[in-house]
């Protein structure tokens, strides 16, 4: 099931998004900013309120990850960037594709339906990286540009700007055409689950 | 100083946890891989074995989520600290986080995050009275995936075993692709409704692929992990190679109304570390799995 390779850079345009396939694995470098929970919340109540953000999500990576960052004197560096667990973002990942227009949602354990729909509509893919592989997350960043709302949210929930050089491997398990792979995973392991939970002795 | 040794053998089984793997799961996951089909399968084991290399040479925490910080304590009942080991441990932990470092994880809910991994009942300690003089110390630091894929229901004892082990299949299907798989389960079954949660995580520290003793619940184990691979959940959920690596069952005497079960799932990154110190400051540092 694994499709073609590409190395995206970030603003991505539309097209480029639109060409990806559920299965193709991706690289993305420029920018990567994470966001989780109480920064997705906080982000949609300020957009909600006609308010600007601290930062420009179009086009740009949004990565589901509360890093290890250690301060140094010349600022940030990053000790472990892996993503965590993508469904806790559901609930608002769709008003956040078409509020924002990011390119790629990063994150691990795939999403829903809602998200699907908004990478459909909107232009967007999910793709996912592989569960708690923090380490090689750190070496695709390259240098942390910015960070907004640490003192209020604090490390692991507020907004890192990083800087990225082929952040990846990532395999799109959502597409902007309607496929969703962790879905389709997910349609036969309830399947297999039923069968085993009936036949048990 | 002894609870200088208790401290510093505190921060250094954090520090061991967090950042080397057992060996043992490490070679199992590499076995695996090579017997898995799927390219995309394929990759995401290379991935985690890439990842778990460069944590263990570097000494850096392999996953950015290293958990609640919780100790499973044995303590001798002539070991010679006793009611100090709470602050010990808690003194640990703050270190632990800046020398580490391990990522600030304790959240009060009314006034946000403590930053230092410590807050009320954090770090988590089970406790356990013991015979002898030495004092034994497991860190068992466990990510937020796959600790909040874990599952709990009180049975009727009428569905007896089969019902338990229907649940199990049910359990980590509903863990699906959500708590970093390849899993490790852990099933409590009876005692009451919160020691089976308990006996549930304490089957994770079992000795990896090691049957249980009794041989009809080393039969369970053998047909529970062999089924809860048929799920095909794969690694990572992307529904190639191995969807746990191991299964474990503690159980406990019942009430004859209840059934309770308990099933704690560990992700790929089964994180835990032990030391036994001696009354007089002697250490023994036990990485295995």
């Amino acid at each position: 099931m694994r499709g073609l390779e590409y190395h995206l850079k970030t603003p991505v345009p539309e097209a480029d998004i639109r060409k990806l396939k559920a299965g193709d694995v991706i690289y993305v470098s420029g920018t990567v900013i994470t966001a989780r929970d109480e920064a997705h919340s906080k982000a949609l109540e300020l957009h909600d309120r006609g308010e600007r953000l601290p930062v420009d999500f179009r086009g740009v990576g949004v990565f589901h990850c509360g890093p290890i960052m250690r301060k140094k004197d010349k600022g940030w560096e990053v000790v472990a960037a892996g993503p965590t667990t993508s469904t806790r973002m559901e609930i608002f990942e769709d008003k956040f594709i078409e509020a924002f227009h990011p390119a790629v949602i990063i994150g691990k354990g795939g999403m829903g339906d809602r998200t699907s729909k908004a990478c459909q509509k909107f232009g967007c893919v999910y793709a996912a990286f592989t569960g708690g592989a923090a380490l090689l997350g750190a070496q695709g960043i390259k240098r942390v540009k910015d960070v907004y709302w640490l003192e209020e949210l604090g490390m692991p929930e507020c907004l890192w700007v990083y800087e990225t050089q082929d952040f990846g491997p990532l395999i799109v398990t959502i597409d902007s055409h309607g496929s969703n792979l962790t879905a389709d995973v997910g349609k036969k392991v309830n399947a297999n689950r039923d069968r085993l939970v009936a036949e048990m002795k | 100083m002894l609870s200088k040794v208790i401290e510093d053998t505190a921060v250094e089984l954090l520090r061991i946890s967090a950042t080397e793997l057992p060996v043992e799961y490490v070679r199992e996951m590499d076995r695996l891989m090579k017997k898995t089909k799927g390219a995309t399968g394929r990759a995401q084991l290379k991935s985690i074995l890439d990842n778990v290399s460069i944590a263990r040479k570097n000494s850096w925490p392999m996953c950015q989520d290293t958990g609640v910080v919780a100790f499973m304590v044995k303590v001798g009942d002539k070991f010679p600290l006793r009611s100090e080991l709470k602050e010990i441990f808690t003194k640990a932990t703050r270190r632990a986080t800046d020398e580490i470092p391990i990522r600030p994880n304790a959240v009060d809910m009314l006034r946000g995050n403590t930053n230092d991994n410590t807050g009320a009942f954090v770090p988590i300690i089970n406790w356990e009275l013991v015979p002898g003089n030495e004092l034994e110390i497991i860190a068992m630091p466990k990510g937020g995936g796959s600790s909040n894929v874990a599952n709990h229901r009180m049975l009727k004892p009428g569905l007896g075993m089969k019902g338990v082990k229907q649940f199990v299949i049910e359990a980590v299907a509903a863990a699906g692709s959500q708590g970093c798989p390849p899993y490790f389960v852990g099933v409590g079954i009876g005692g009451s409704e919160d020691l089976c949660m308990l006996l549930a995580k304490k089957a994770l520290l079992k000795p990896f692929k090691v049957r249980n003793p009794d041989p009809k619940l080393a039969a369970i184990e053998e047909e529970l992990l062999a089924k809860v691979n048929e799920l095909g959940i794969g690694a990572m959920g992307l529904g190639e190679g191995p969807t746990a690596l191991d299964l474990h069952i503690e159980m406990a005497a019942r009430h004859p109304a209840s059934l309770p079960v308990g099933i704690v799932i560990g992700c790929w990154a089964l994180r835990h570390a032990k030391a036994t110190i001696g009354p007089r400051g002697g250490v023994k540092i036990d990485k295995s799995a």
